[in-house]
Parts: C-alpha cells; structure tokens; sequence
C-alpha cells in the first residue's frame, strides 16, 4: 500500500478492486465455454487468448484485493469461497455466449469500456492500481481490436451475418448502460481522484461504438431501459449457476491443495 | 529400366541418406497417401483432444489450474493448425481434411473417446495420454517428411510441458486428502490401459508398420515405443504412491524391461470402430462446431471480398 488510507477509502477501494476481478472472471469463465467449439480454428485460439489475458488480469486483481482485506485470503478464496450476493461483476459479462456473434458483441462494449477505464486508471494517484491498469491495457487493446474488427465484418459480411449481429445488439444493449451508473465505492473513489468518474466516460464510449457501428452498417439502439445490479450483487438467474459449476470442486473439498 | 522404377530408387536413396523429402519432391503416391493419412489423423486428435480437457476449463479448481489448463487446450489448437498447414503441403485443403472428420472418414486417436469424469482426470491426460503421445512423436522429429518433421519439434517441445504439469496435478493429489488420492488413483486406473493401447495394435497386426519403417516414417514399432513408455511411467507411478492397474505387470531382470498383462484387443477395436463411451458426443461436437460456425466463416470470406472490391474500385477511381 503507498497511502494510508482512511478505513472507509480501504472498504470502497477493496470493493472496487472486486468488482473488476470478479468481471474479467466472470467473462474468461463464458469465454471458457467457448474453448473447441469456435467457428474456426484461428478463433477459437483468440477467443482462449483472450480467456487467459483476462484471468491473468484477475488473478492480479484479485491478490491486491486479499492485500487490502488483511484477512488472511488468497486469489483462490475470493473467486471459490464467494456467492451470488457477494460477487460484483456487471452484468453484462454474466449473459451465456449465444452465438458467435453474441460473444463478439458482448466483448466489444465491455473492451471498449475497459481501453477508455484502464486509460484513466493507469494515471491512477494508486501506484498498485496504476500497475496493474497498464499491463492490462496493453491486453486490452488487442482484445478491443479484435472485436471491433469482428463486429464490422459480421455487419458487413452476409445478410444472414448482419441480421444475426444487430439481433444480438439489441438484445445486449439493455446491459451495456450499468459500466456508467457508479456505485457507492465508485463514488467514494472517484471523489477522491483514485479512480476516474465512470459516467464521464459514457459519452467517448457512445462515439467509439458508434463510429464501428457505422463502419460494420449497423444500427445503435437508442433510448432503451439499462438494467443495473451486479456492482451491488443483485445478478441475473445466469451467475448462480456460473458459481455452482465453477466453485464445487472448492467447495466440495474445502481447504484441499489442488 | 523405367524412369518410374529410377524415380524411386533416388527417393529411397534420399531416405536411406536421411536428407528430408520436401513438398515439390518426387514421392510415391503411397507415401503421400501414408502422410495424408497420418498427419490428417494426428491433426484431428489435436482438435478431438480440445475436447475432453476442455470439460473441465469452467470447474478447474483453482484459477492457476484454470489459466493453465485453458493454456494447454489452446496448444493443442496451435498443434491442429501446423499439422493442417503440413497436410496442405501435400495436396489437399484444411477444408477437405476437416470435412473427412466430421464424415467419419478420417480417424482420430481413440483415447479421445474416453470420458473425463473427475479433475484427476486432467491429470491422468497430461501425464499418461500427453506422456505415450511424447513417446510416439519425439521420433517423428527425425520423420522423413520435411514439413512433418519440423511442426513436430515444437509440438513436442509443448508437449512435455504438459506432461510435466499433468504428473504435477497428480502428485498434489497424492499428497492430499484420502479423497484425492482416490480421485487420483481412480483416474490412473481408468487411463491406464487406453493410454498404453495409444501405440496402436501390436506388431504383429499392425498393417501399416513394415512400409513406413522403411520409409522412416515410422522409426520405432508399435511394440518398441510401448515397452519404453511402461518402462519409464511405472517408476514415475511408484514415486507418488500410484498403483499400476496390472496385476501381471513385473520387472523382467532378463530383458530388462517389464512384463505387462494382456491388453485387451477387443475393446481397442471397438473403440477404433465408433464404440467408445464418446465417440458420438466427440464427433458431434465437432460437427456442431462446424455448422453453427459456417455463417460466421461465409460472412470473414463475403467482407473480405467486399474489401478486395472496394480497394479496386477506389485505385481505378
């Protein structure tokens, strides 16, 4: 830790610092699914890819998060030992991967999220956070890239590719609003310069899906109702049954070596 | 003499010099009828192979075995690829190989067929399966095909990574609870006896060892290369407290080696022949994954075409 920090500061920056584990752990958990079932060979090793940046980024997330609990907690605990309320990730992440195009759009509004969050947070007066945001900027670029590219060639690619892709759109859309509702944590922090004000980055996030958008001719809903929740653990049906399958061995065998 | 009967003279003598066979040489069309099958094969092992570890990338126990595993799974994509990329230097497409596959034409190892039920399973693959496919294809690094050769010097270089990780997995379970030592010697149990029928049937019916022996395409028979794999995995076994699942097994001061029981030859063939516990579900997963991806595929090759149209368009404009 390079500051005290009052215990208030301690608490938000802890639940912060979950709340991005648990999403990039939740995601390479759906991309997992993916893992020998992709389109095409190539894919299916950049969608793995993908899968290990984001728990590479988690599990770094996740031993700064057990550092500022001080309760004696490993990387493990907090991603096996923790249930449906506790876990913070948006829900986004948590939707089942539909098909390919499903999955691209789901990582292309939450890449996009991610390059403008990181930008600011690798500034971050949190040396640790600062860090940790670089490194993984530089994973999320490509990963931002990669589905921006995707999303222009199935919006640009068939009839069928095109139909199906705006379909996903509108139907991932409603998920896309709660990565700028800040949270409790996210105010506190904001308010104190350790993280940047998220609902401030709404508006350059709006123009860069909207230039992609435009490239791949497809349409941006406009006007829809934004569910919100997983920041505060209130989830879709989805996650519960991502922990069952994810945590039994954990919780099966409790404090086993594995 | 024919030039025919002179064209293959040289290409034995080439053989017999141990200098590599390339794409654009001379081969017999029995060789490159070998190749096709035998790299085809191993490719499609790879991708089948995605599939059983692949089970159990979402319950990993931990997110270090989590990373891990999603990181060998994906090495064995990489592996698929270079085979298939070796296949095409000898006449025919991915799309063609691929298609062979999910018709149930081509073959894959039958290992693949086996369930994976409990996480030592993992285990078990990396250690057994990965450690008799190391067996097989460190020869295959000298194989007289070019292309062959040299995609097998870096799978190999992957793969005893993987078996070093798998026999890891193990060894922690075996230094765990009573409950993991029995998932861990469970697995052993149930992986054995496919593992060592991976060399495929003994020599004596084994069609195709004499020709690519010759042709060293082949270096070691079937016999040789399981013998040495027993030979070197029953001390490891022993070491983490595993037991052998093979009450004849025993060490022939003799010949130096060990003497194994009977394997059992029907349920080889059976397996061979579609009747493993999976090879439905591995063929199918395989076909789903194909056809829910074709409009994705249709719709990469309808935007590059457009891009290709539109970059002539704007040097003409």
């Amino acid at each position: 830790m390079n500051i005290a920090l009052h215990n208030d500061t301690q608490v938000a920056l802890s639940n912060y610092v979950l709340q991005l584990a648990d999403t990039n752990l939740i995601l390479a958990q759906r991309i997992c699914e993916w893992c020998g079932h992709g389109p095409v060979l190539e894919q299916d090793i950049a969608l793995s890819n993908i899968g290990l940046d984001l728990l590479g980024q988690t599990r770094s997330l996740y031993q700064y998060a057990a550092e500022l609990l001080d309760e004696d907690k490993s990387e493990d605990d907090l991603a096996y030992l923790r249930s449906e309320r506790q876990f913070k990730n948006l829900l986004l992440v948590e939707q089942p991967n539909g098909d390919f195009g499903y999955t691209i759009v789901r990582q292309f509004l939450y890449e996009t999220f991610q390059q403008l969050l990181l930008t600011e947070l690798k500034k971050s007066s949190n040396t640790q956070l600062a860090a940790i945001a670089e490194k993984s900027l530089i994973e999320t670029n490509y990963h931002y890239k990669w589905s921006a590219e995707w999303v222009i060639r199935l919006g640009d690619g068939t009839e069928e590719s095109k139909s199906r892709i705006q379909k996903s759109i509108n139907e991932i859309w409603t998920y896309s609003g709660e990565m700028f509702i800040p949270c409790a944590a996210e105010q506190l922090l904001a308010s104190i310069s350790i993280i940047p004000d998220v609902a401030a980055l709404k508006e350059a996030w709006m123009r860069k899906v909207k230039t992609v958008l435009d490239e791949a001719t497809l349409t941006m809903p406009e006007n829809m109702y934004m569910q919100q929740g997983g920041k505060t653990g209130v989830h879709t049906e989805h996650l519960g049954y991502i922990l069952a399958e994810m945590q039994y061995l954990q919780r099966q065998y409790p404090r086993q070596q594995w | 003499m024919s030039p025919q009967i002179n064209l293959e003279e040289q290409f034995q003598a080439k053989i017999d010099a141990e200098i590599k066979i390339e794409p654009k040489d001379w081969m017999p069309d029995a060789y490159r009828k070998t190749l096709i099958r035998q790299i085809s094969q191993h490719a499609h092992s790879e991708i089948v192979g995605m599939l059983p570890e692949g089970n159990w990338l979402t319950r990993a126990p931990s997110l270090k075995r989590k990373a891990t595993l999603l990181a060998k799974v994906q090495d064995e994509a990489g592996h698929g690829l270079y085979l298939y990329s070796a296949v095409e230097t000898l006449g025919i497409s991915r799309l063609q190989t691929i298609e062979d596959l999910l018709s149930g034409k081509a073959k894959y190892s039958s290992i693949f067929n086996y369930p994976t039920l409990t996480w030592a399973d993992m285990g078990a693959i990396g250690w057994l399966v990965d450690g008799a496919a190391i067996m097989n294809q460190v020869p295959l690094c000298r194989t007289s095909y070019g292309p062959y050769a040299r995609a097998m010097v870096r799978v190999c270089k992957e793969e005893s990574f993987h078996q070093r990780q798998g026999y890891e997995i193990m060894m922690t379970l075996m230094n765990g609870s009573a409950e993991q030592k029995e998932m861990a010697q469970d697995a052993m149990n149930r992986w054995w006896w496919p593992a060592i029928m991976m060399f495929g049937p003994t020599d004596s019916e084994s069609s195709n060892t004499e020709q690519s022996v010759k042709w060293k395409i082949k270096r070691h028979t079937n016999d040789e290369l399981r013998q040495k794999f027993i030979d070197a995995t029953v001390p490891q076994a022993e070491y983490i407290g595993l037991t052998i699942p093979d009450k004849d097994l025993k060490w022939n001061e003799a010949k130096g080696a060990y003497d194994f029981g009977a394997i059992n030859w029907d349920e080889f063939w059976n397996v061979v022949k579609g009747n493993g516990p999976c090879n439905k579900q591995r063929l199918e997963a395989r076909q789903n994954a194909h056809n829910n991806g074709a409009w994705v595929r249709e719709a990469a090759s309808a935007y590059a075409e457009k891009r290709a149209k539109r970059s002539v368009t704007a040097e003409v404009a």
